[in-house]
């Protein structure tokens, strides 16, 4: 027992483990402190909708508060919740899974993340994943003691992690590929024929795939294809879902993984220790979000659409190139035309114009040259940013 | 799909009327061209019936009395409840008239400056109109939401401005 008793506290320092001490903050809250106290910003930093939770979701949990529901549920979520969502999971998508022990309950997809790879990974394994992408991948790897491997992407290839790119970078200590397609912060779906080539690749490979498809039912124009329907993947796939995004259900902390039951196990027995178990009201609401939210959340996919199309096209009159994200509700225009670096773009256009956008260099070196902007904001909002952003590429432009 | 699309217009117009073509062709991705010529067409038909602005009086101190005033009328041979509705219609103080099913036949949204004002139109216009048999005037006393606005604000958006 006496390795868990805590070290002696010499300086405040010295209490932090150097294993968090070498991990990076995130970028995207970088200028967060700046934002708060500056008057008249208008961000485009965002990573959630603009819209509350739709009412009747809302009127559950504050229906199943009167009611009492006020305690733990079992570790892997109340049945209810993981029936509806196998039920779910067929209807949409025609995948099969046992609500007993193949659906958990998490409290986000950043917990699911987390298990997942404390689930999987021994010390020093490699999880391949695209290059930029989502803060919390590479960071769940690290905290797992497993290595992140990235994979460049790029605006000519429509930021899509491509299979012979990936094979290059397999080893044998590769364990597993991590993909969010929709993706954060590129807006990018990779079409189902891609897809089959990478699960040809991991199952030549013997490998498991990590599916993050918060942003699943967010897309225009396009279908999203869910990793676990490709021949021989659903055995192979830990897919992590979350209400989040699509039900606008950012603050509910709720979510959940389906895999095979060995690996639900395994995160099952983490996350009884470290969570316990997910809110239970946020459960009951996500119970209906499941039962009937689909037309609001066909409404906010329409506007999310109108808003992407507005904010595209401005970018590109306003100079600069956009590639035309298909999901999520990011655009990620290029400022190379500026010669100056994400970061330096950001910090300028928020002192000289008051408009906060993420440099694309918080989600990987490959997000060098481009900017993340949440097209989740009003009309009139994105209208004036991009107003103000011509304003200062016209002033910033060499030549 | 092309179908859809111009319903967009006419959904986003409704919420905002003041949207230009060209915020609505960057909106929907329709040619600018196309969206007048949508536009246009819906005003001639008569599918816009008009541009207007939610205002909320109250805050500008002005006084305004609203009633819904429900009539139980007879009907008449051949017009049915046609004949009367149109009658009444016709009144400037009649803003919105319904033709209801349930214990009344028709309801009227009724608005003037004073209750005084109200009153005296259900009394002296309506009521006595020949096939009216009865009027029951309801005044309103608060308006929470109108239009599909809720009056006063409403939540507001309480998000972080930096979020991942
Ligand atoms: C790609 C991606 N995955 C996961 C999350 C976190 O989701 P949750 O709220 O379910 O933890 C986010 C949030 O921004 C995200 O962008």
């Amino acid at each position: 027992m006496s390795k868990l008793h805590p070290r002696k506290l010499k300086t405040s320092k010295n209490c932090i483990s150097g294993k968090v001490q070498e991990l990076p903050p995130s970028g995207i809250r970088k200028f967060f402190d700046l934002i708060a106290s500056m008057e008249g910003v208008i961000s485009l930093g965002v990573g959630e909708p603009d819209y509350t939770t739709p009412w009747h979701i809302r009127e559950a949990a504050i229906y199943a508060l009167e009611k009492g529901y006020t305690m733990y549920t079992s570790n892997s979520g109340l049945p209810e919740l993981r029936q509806a969502l196998s039920g779910y999971l067929i209807s949409h998508d025609g995948l099969s899974y046992n609500p007993t022990d193949e659906i958990l309950i998490t409290v986000g997809v950043s917990e699911g993340l987390d298990l997942v790879m404390r689930a999987i990974l021994e010390p020093g394994d490699e999880v391949i994943m695209p290059d930029p992408c989502y803060v919390a991948y590479p960071a769940s790897v690290y905290l797992a003691d497993g290595i992140p491997v990235r994979v460049p992407t790029n605006e000519e290839n429509a930021f899509k992690i491509k299979a012979e790119d990936i094979e290059k970078l397999i080893t044998d200590r590769t364990r597993a590929i991590l993909i969010g397609y929709p993706a954060n912060p590129t807006g990018a779906v990779i079409p189902k024929e891609e897809l089959k080539q990478l699960a040809e690749l991991v199952q030549e490979h013997d490998l498991l795939v990590i599916s993050d498809e918060v942003y699943g039912q967010l897309v225009y124009g396009v279908e999203h294809t869910c990793f676990a329907t490709l021949p021989g993947m659903k055995e192979r796939t830990i897919l992590l879902n979350g209400f989040s995004k699509a039900y606008a259900m950012t603050g509910w902390r709720i979510g959940y993984a389906a895999a095979q039951t060995d690996i639900i196990k395994a995160m099952n027995k983490i996350h009884q220790y470290t969570m316990l178990c997910a809110p239970i009201m946020s459960q009951m609401a996500a119970i209906e979000a499941l039962k009937g939210a689909g037309k609001e959340v066909q409404e906010m996919v329409r506007d999310y659409d109108q808003r992407r199309r507005v904010m595209v096209k401005g970018f590109r009159d306003i100079g600069l190139s956009c590639f035309e994200p298909k999901g999520a509700f990011y655009a990620f225009p290029s400022i190379k035309v500026t010669g100056m670096t994400s970061e330096e773009f950001s910090e300028k256009l928020l002192f000289e114009e008051k408009v906060a956008v993420v440099p694309g260099t918080a989600f990987g070196q490959c997000g060098e040259g481009y900017i993340r902007c949440c097209y989740a904001t009003s009309l009139p909002e994105i209208e004036e940013a991009l107003k103000r952003m011509g304003k200062f590429i016209k002033r910033n432009r060499p030549g | 799909m092309k179908q859809e699309n111009t319903m967009q217009i006419f959904e986003a117009l409704e919420k905002d009327a003041r949207l230009t073509h060209a915020q609505l062709s960057a909106m929907t991705g329709i040619p600018e061209a196309e969206v007048e010529k949508t536009v246009k067409k819906a005003e001639k038909d008569r599918v816009i019936l008009k541009y207007k602005t939610a205002i909320d009086w109250a805050k500008l101190g002005e006084e305004q009395v609203w009633a819904l005033v429900e009539v139980k009328v007879a009907p008449q041979r051949d017009v049915g409840f046609d004949s009367i509705a149109e009658r009444i219609y016709k009144f400037p103080q009649a803003h919105s008239v319904y033709l209801a099913s349930g214990t009344y036949d028709v309801a009227i949204l009724v608005s003037g400056k004073t209750m005084q004002e109200v009153a005296v139109f259900v009394s002296e216009k309506l009521a006595p109109l020949d096939t009216v048999q009865s009027t029951v005037t309801h005044f309103i006393l608060k308006r929470y939401k109108e239009d599909g606005e809720i009056l006063g604000g409403g939540e507001g958006l309480k998000r972080l401005p930096i979020t991942p």
